[in-house]
This record gives structure tokens, sequence and C-alpha cells, in this order.
């Protein structure tokens, strides 16, 4: 077997330095009845060349050159050759979590830079060193303001992205912890602010919004805090696509964000991995959940870098740390890092620009068709939209899959009561003619007789 | 540091070597530098301020402006800093530092996979379906279990998902119980996890040899108790030789067994989970099936179970055409292809897709299907191997642990003499007596060019040294870490201030942990 470095003899040598006679004595201690004695019916060894092949064939089934209008929380951005040029450095793709502060400095400045890079765009004062995905950041960061407030209720946005509120339900039915769903506004798919200021309560702990929303919608940010904050309750606000940030006004009023921060540099995936962050004021820095990285300095006064904070997780506090979370996303991390520095301060901007004019112009242009209609028009938007069309979507996405093009996500499954609504997406990716493609297909809805 | 004076000079593991300084990104950075160019917008540019109102950020975040070649030296001065599995022995007990195959990086980044939007039709993503399938009848055979879930993002989050089975299918049963029972030689993820399903943790004491104490545990397991959470092979690296009885005990009282897989490095095509009485467990890709750690993940924590779990998984799970009813209990189909994978890719023909109407599931746990790089990665590895590299694998990371105690065990404290499997823990006793802890000898391990085992872990041994060499290391490297460790006993009788201020060799020498975190400085700020 090619990655095991050692030979029959050397195998003889050191079973007789332990002084056993062959290698079944060192699994003796295992009883008979359950060693295992046969082959395990996995598929056979493989050589290189045949992995390779074997998973290229698996991508080339996947369909490989189709335009897509897909977003929903998995955004296509261009990704810089140099991420991947770094990640795959062995000193940080083969490193451990940096417990050996001395011997991990640059893993541990790197997420240093991650957390205040995170900071800076949210506006928050600190952020932590990256959570699973956005999904169950979200749910962590809610227990995390339901042990600030000592409160054990939560008041969530119909717009929140369905299976992040998901997450959220199976973290929190076991924590006596019950969510009241606030509906959106059907001009603006605002979250309703009328319905939400009936909904918070002295008993809310946090109020969960997603902006850009789930429809692309960007919320009222500064509207929903004073509903929250008057009742005492915390607000979290969720962001799926952070590239937003670039353009639109950071939350500065939520005292938790929770982000998703896959669009800086992080490949689709189908799904994962990606990357989780919350970030919040520094007053509810104790509750954070996950690990944070701090500066310090050495017995010599040089400055360095170490985990600290850890007597809020696990490892230490066992059944009573804010989380379980251990292991997280520290190299997916390392590559929105990258991502960041090489956009920095204008390219994150021009880049959400950019993002922006795609979707002004494909929302005009696709929602102007003859039935189509461009819903939430009342707020502004990144680069999200919905439209109904007065065909039902699997008609003419099909339509659309002939002509390689991945049209929007039918919304039905989640929101039924907007009829034959899709959730579309143009990111830098998608070319003006793709989208003038997609609206001449979609244009072509068969005469009835 | 070569340990024998005499010894020729290009012998030993490491000499000191420069490493290039490099400021935070923050501090390089001047205004105008630029590492990107975007293309020409193809449509209309709009007005962000005119269609943002409100909305529209006023001030930009205080990124970096850096130049391509910066940036490539910055990050690169930076790994450069770092000590990893790539550059030598890692012997983190319980961690399971093995090599990370480069053609598992190489396969992940294929583009049909690594593009793949989530929400595309599952009929655009048969490739990537095909792949998680086959990993899922892989891994179901390898564990002798019966159906999985992919969508736990790291072990703890596995934990968390086992654990909520656990309690679906109490609850089933018309009562959800209201204790989990938890070794005190367990990680911490066991009892935090516990906490977070909404269960009690019940501290089990180890017996005298470490393991489960079979008399404390009939008599602790009660109509209460939901589940034992059990590492097997134990943090002390030694098999429950007593397991059918730990399952048998707990299924009497209508309890259930969870393991742990954190160790599966030590059974992988040896023995089998579901053979030995485990109801449901979790596995780590980013130990045992060698997807690379990157500093602290991504990880994947896969949970498998048996068949009376399985309408508990959370959604969506994966079916083929056809096979509705069957959902991911797919045991009896194999791995569908023993000696190949045929030109058309694995498994039998038809369809799969993602099914959501699962009334008794826990719910969902992530958003999408779960770290579908990773699985890419473990299956990439698995297929290498196959069935005798998989065996092979599990045997020489039992041998190398093996000789390493035998090796080591004249000069450090064995507190539990059971037989070791892939991890072997001694304790820092005769070095405490002239005042050196165990993570005095951990930050010496660093001048001599390994990293560190784990330290003051597991909780039962006081001072652990928890040493798993896992299979990746030679006879060679094996050897300077046992010549290493040798040498570090003899500096603790004669020169123990040596070894109380290690490292020596690094750029930075030990941190000070109190001051960050009593005045804790988490992000960079500019200077007024």
């Amino acid at each position: 077997m090619r990655y095991l470095p050692k030979s029959p003899a050397e195998r003889e040598r050191m079973l007789a330095e332990i002084g056993a006679a062959s290698i079944d004595d060192l699994f003796a201690v295992i009883p008979a009845e359950y060693r295992l004695d046969r082959d395990l019916d996995v598929p056979r060894q493989h050589a290189e060349s045949e992995i390779v092949s074997y998973f290229r064939a698996a991508g080339q089934k996947n369909a490989t050159d189709y335009a897509s209008f897909l977003g929903a929380g998995a955004y296509r951005h261009y990704r810089p050759v140099i991420i991947d040029s770094l990640v795959q450095r062995g000193e940080f793709l083969t490193s451990y979590t940096p417990y050996q502060a001395e011997i991990t400095q640059g893993t541990l400045q790197a997420i240093f830079e991650f957390q205040t890079m995170i900071a800076e765009l949210t506006g928050m004062d600190v952020a932590n060193a990256s959570m699973y995905d956005g999904s169950t950041g979200s749910a962590e960061a809610v227990m995390m303001a339901v042990r600030v407030t000592g409160r054990h209720k939560a008041v969530v946005a119909a717009t929140v992205h369905p299976e992040y509120r998901e997450v959220l339900a199976t973290y929190a039915k076991h924590q006596s912890l019950p969510s009241t769903l606030v509906g959106y506004d059907r001009e603006t798919g605002r979250v309703d602010l009328a319905a939400l200021d009936a909904a918070v309560t002295e008993e809310t702990a946090a109020v969960l919004v997603q902006s850009p929303n789930f429809f692309g919608t960007i919320e009222d940010i500064p509207a929903i805090a004073a509903i929250a904050h008057a009742k005492g309750a915390l607000l979290i606000v969720s962001i799926a696509e952070a590239v937003s940030l670039g353009v639109v006004r950071p939350p500065v009023e939520a005292d938790i964000v929770s982000m998703e921060a896959q669009s800086f540099g992080v490949a689709l995936s189908y799904g994962g991995p990606f990357c989780g962050v919350i970030a919040a004021k520094e007053k509810y820095l104790r509750q954070m959940p996950g690990r944070l990285v701090g500066q310090t300095v050495d017995s010599t006064g040089y400055r360095g870098f170490v985990l600290t904070l850890s007597t809020r997780e696990q490892h230490i506090r066992r059944e009573k740390a804010t989380s379980n979370i251990c292991t997280n996303q520290a190299l997916v991390a390392l590559m929105a890092t990258i991502f960041l520095t090489v956009y920095g301060r204008e390219g994150i901007r021009e880049l959400a620009e950019h993002n922006l004019s795609k979707a002004s112009y494909a929302a005009a242009t696709l929602g102007s068709q003859a039935g189509a209609k461009l819903l939430f028009t009342g707020a502004p938007r990144f680069h999200e939209f919905v439209f109904q069309t007065a065909e039902t979507p699997t008609l003419w996405s099909q339509r659309l899959m002939d002509e390689k093009i991945v049209g929007g996500l039918d919304l039905s499954k989640w929101y039924p009561e907007l009829g034959n609504a899709t959730l579309w997406c143009a990111t830098e990716m998608v070319t003006r003619e793709n989208i003038d493609t997609a609206a001449r297909v979609l244009a072509a809805a068969p005469v009835e007789a | 540091m070569t340990t024998n004076a005499t010894a020729p000079k290009t012998l030993g593991k490491v000499r000191p070597h420069q490493t290039q300084n490099e400021a935070l990104v923050f501090e390089k950075s001047s205004p105008g530098k630029r590492a990107y160019k975007m293309p020409p917008l193809d449509v209309p540019a709009v007005d962000a301020a005119a269609l943002l109102g409100d909305a529209h950020r006023k001030t930009p975040g205080l990124l970096p402006e850096l130049s391509e070649i910066e940036i490539i030296r910055h990050f690169t001065r930076l790994s450069t800093w770092n000590y990893a599995i790539d550059l030598g022995m890692y012997p983190l007990g319980s961690c399971t530092m093995k090599y990370n195959p480069r053609v598992n990086e190489a396969v992940a980044r294929i583009e049909g996979l690594a593009e793949a939007h989530p929400y595309r039709p599952d009929s655009l993503a048969q490739g990537i379906l095909d792949v998680i399938d086959l990993l899922q009848r892989c891994l179901i055979e390898i564990t002798g279990m019966d159906a999985i879930t992919l969508q736990p993002a790291a072990g703890a989050h596995g934990e968390f998902t086992g654990i909520l089975l656990v309690r679906a299918w109490h609850e089933s049963q018309g009562n959800a119980r209201r204790k989990i029972l938890i070794p005190d030689s367990a990680h911490g993820t066991n009892p935090a996890t516990a906490a977070i399903c909404g269960y009690t943790v019940e501290n089990l004491k180890s017996n005298s040899e470490g393991g489960i104490d079979l008399e404390a545990l009939t008599r602790q397991v009660d109509e209460e108790t939901a589940a034992l959470m059990l590492t097997n092979p134990s943090t002390i690296g030694v098999f429950e030789s007593q397991i059918h009885k730990i399952a048998d005990i707990l299924h009497a009282k209508g309890a259930l067994l969870y393991m742990d897989g954190a160790n599966m490095n030590a059974l992988v095509g040896k023995a089998r989970p579901g053979d030995f009485g485990v109801d449901v467990m979790h596995l780590n890709l980013h130990k045992t099936f060698s997807t690379p750690h990157g500093g602290g993940g991504p990880g994947s924590g896969p949970v498998a179970c048996k068949a009376f779990l399985e309408p508990f998984l959370p959604t969506p799970v994966l079916c083929k055409t056809g096979n509705r009813e069957q959902g991911t209990g797919n045991r009896d189909q194999g791995t569908g292809n023993r000696q190949g994978l045929g030109t058309e890719g694995p498994g039998t023909a038809g369809q799969l897709h993602w099914i959501y109407d699962r009334p008794q599931s826990v719910g969902r746990v992530r958003a999408f299907y779960g770290n579908t790089g990773m699985f890419i990665r473990a299956l990439a590895y698995i297929l290498a191997n196959g069935p005798d590299g998989l065996r092979q694998t599990t045997e020489d990371a039992v041998l190398n642990a093996n000789y390493i105690r035998a090796k080591l065990e004249d000069l450090y404290e064995l507190p539990y003499k059971t037989a070791s499997m892939h991890e072997v823990v001694f304790s820092d006793k005769r070095q405490a007596a002239k005042g050196v802890k165990t993570g005095d000898i951990a930050k010496r391990l660093i001048d001599y060019g390994f990293h560190p085992y784990t330290v003051s872990f597991p909780m039962i041994v006081h001072g652990a040294l928890m040493i798993e060499p896992t299979e990746s290391e030679s006879l060679e490297e094996l050897d300077l870490f046992i010549e290493a460790m040798r040498a570090i006993a003899r500096e603790v009788d004669e020169t123990p201030d040596l070894v109380k201020t290690a490292p020596h060799s690094t750029r930075v020498s030990r941190l000070d942990e109190v001051q960050a975190a009593r005045k804790p400085i988490l992000r960079w700020r500019p200077t007024e």
C-alpha cells in the first residue's frame, strides 16, 4: 500500500522488538467473535490514475458546462488562483488546531487576520475563528443570546434561509427554546415590522433576521434593532451572502452577526465545506462559541498569538461549555482571508458593485418578460431577486436546461403562497449573454391553443 | 539536534534555520495597491448609492491593500512558522494525524465536482451523488452498521446528531429519558453534546484498567438512562474487551450504546462496531479517512446507525429510484462492485435523488448535505487502500504505537498496563518528581523536531502523555522520536531547567496565555 512507509522486514523487526509473534497478537484483546476474519467488501485497491479517472468521470456525469442562476445561500464567485496555491501548502493543509502556539504561529496569525477582517466588514467588535457554516452559526448565535439574556424564546423572520430555520429548529427542540415565526411584507419582501413588534416580548432572547434576506432583499436593520432592543432582546443578523458587505451598510445595530463566508473564495463544492463565523459586540465575548485567537507576547517580549478564552470551551468546561464545537473550518477561513486580501478595501466594493449591476440588469430583463412579475420591488436588494411566472417553473426550467442554463430556484416548497415564484441570483460570473438567453427562453412559452 | 555528540553531522532530525519575519497583513497595506482586476462590465453600471439608499455602505471595511506578490509572500512566510504532518511526525493522541494524500486534494478540485451548486437539479448532480452513495456504502460496510448520514460537519456535530437519534428513538418509545452516562476518560465534546441535547450528564468512573467498570455500569444504568457514550478503543488506547457485556447491560434496560469513533483508526478492517453491539456512532473523516485537518478544520462527522434508528436520520437522505422504502438502509447492496469501479462509475443502475419527506426525522443539522468536499477526499482514500490496504493501515497504526510503548516504558510511567491499540498513554509521574511536567516534555519535543503528543488528556491519567503515531510513520521516524523522548528523559534528570523552559529553537518562546485571556486583543486596530 503506497501510503505505508514500511517494508515487510521492518514490520517483522518491530514485532520482534515488541515481543509479539505476529500482528494478530496485538489484536488479541478484541474478543475473537468480533474480529473480522474476511476482507471488507469495499472496492479493491486502486492506482492513483484509476482514482483520478473515476472522479473525473463523476465530474463529467455531473455536467459542467451549464450557466447557473442559483444562489440561495451558496454563491458562485470568481476564486483567485492564489487561494489554492497557498492553502495547499502542506504547512497549512496538514497542520492541526494550533494548540501548540510556538509551532503554529502561521495558522494563528492568519486566523487573527481573519477575525479582524470579519469584524471590519460586519461592523462588530470581535469575531471568532469560524463555525461550521451559516446555518449552524445562526443556531449557535441564538443559543448565545439565550445565555446572554437568560431568556428562552426566539423570534425568527420567515425571510431567513429556510434550511437555516430548520437547523435552528433541530438545535432548539431540546433546549426548551420555542421560536415564533414572523412573516414578510408582500411589497418589500422585508420582515413585517408590525408583526415583529407584536411578536417580540419581554421574554424574547433574540430576534433573528437575515440580510440580504432569502429573497435577496436588504432588511431595515435599524428599525428591526429598535424593536428588538425596546424589549431587551438581542438582534442577530445572519448574512448568507458575505460579498454584499462590500456595498451594503453593515448591520452595526446588531448584537451578534452570524455570517456564511463561502462567497469569499470558497468553492460551491455541492454545499460544503463552507465557512460560518460569529461576530459580536465585545461585551458578549464571554458567551461566544468556538475558538478565538488573541494577541500576546512571548517570554522575551515578541508579539505572538494564542488560542484564548478557552474556559468557554468544551475541552475545559465539558457539559457547561458555551458549545460542543471543537473542529471548525480553519482552512476555509484561510481561503476567505486570502480572498479578502486579494480584493482588499477597494476590490470588495468594486466586486459587490459588479454583482449589483448584473442583478439589476437580470431582474429588469427577466422580470419584464411576458407573464413574469418581479416581486418585492419596494425595497433595495443585492444580487438576488424573485419573480413569478405564468408557467410553472418545471416547464421553463426544462427549456432552460436544454439551453445549458440552470434557472432560478423554485420557492413553492417553502413559500407556497408565492405561487410560481422562483429565486434568481446574478453574480459577477453571470454574463449578459446568459441573461439574454434565459430571457428569450422564458418568453418562448408554448402558445396555448 | 542530535543527541549523540559523536554522530555524523548529517544525522539527526533538525537543525535551526532562519524564517522570514512578517508583519500583520494590515500593517503592510498601502492605499492604491491592487491584487485584483475586474473584467469590464457587460451590463450597464448602476449607481449603488442611488439604488440602495439608506442601505448603502458609506465607509468601507479596513481591508488591506497589497499586490499579488506581497500576498504570496505574506502567507508563504506565515506557513513556514507552522509544524505539519508534511514536515514530520505529529503524534497527537486521539487526533489521528496521518498522511493526507495529495490525490485527495486533486480530485476534490475537479471542476464538475468543485463547482456543483447544492441546489442544482438531482439530474445534473448524478456524478457527485454517485460519490456520496459509494462512500456511504463503504462506511456502512466498514462500521458494520445499517444506515448513515454524512450531514454532520465535524466529530462534535456527529455526536450531536447521534444523540438526537437516540433521543428521537426513546421519544418514539414513549420516554425521552433523562441522562447520558459518560466515562471520566471521555473527550470534552461528549458531555457538552449530551447537554445541548437536553440530557443530564452522569459520570462513569473508570476501573483500575482504565476501562468501563461493569459493576458501576450495572448500578448506574436505569430506566432513565438514554445511552452510554463510549469511546472504543478508549482514550487510553485500550479496547473494551467486555464490550458485548457493556452493550447487554445497556440494552437490558432499554438504553443504547453510542460509540465515539474518534479512535476508529485502530479498528478499520479488523473489527466492526456494528458487530459488537454499538447502536449508533460517528466517524471523523478528518482522522480515520485522511482528510486534512487544515489547522483546525474542515472536518466531517458521518453518523452510522442500526436499522431501527434509520427513520430518525436527518433530512434529506439519499435514495435510488425505485428504492424509496429502503432509505439509507442499503446494507444489503454492499458496495456493489468489489473488483473495480467500471467505466460508468460505481453502484447499480438507477437515478439517485434526495428524499425530504421523512416524518420521523430529527430534522436538519446543517444546510445542504454536509462537507461534500471531504466526502470526495475520504472516498479517494478508501479507493487507494482497498480492503487489504485498510487492514494493513490499521495493523501498522497499532504496530507503531506498541513499538513506541516497548521502547519507552522503561523511562516513562505506564499507568495502565492493558494492551495498547493505536495509541499509548504514559504519565509524567517519574519526571514530575523532578519538577518537570508533561507539558514541559511536550515543549522540549519541539526542539527535537517533533510535534508534541496530546498533553494532560485523558483526565483519568494525571500528567498524561498521549501518543498516537498513526500508520504514517516509518521505522526511521519512530526511532528518532524514541531517541528524542529518551534524551529528554535524561535531560529531566541532568538539566531539568532546559526542559522546563523549552522550546528553545522556535520563532517565539512560550507565550503569555494569562495576559492573552486577561486583556483579550482579538483583532488588529489601526494606530491613531
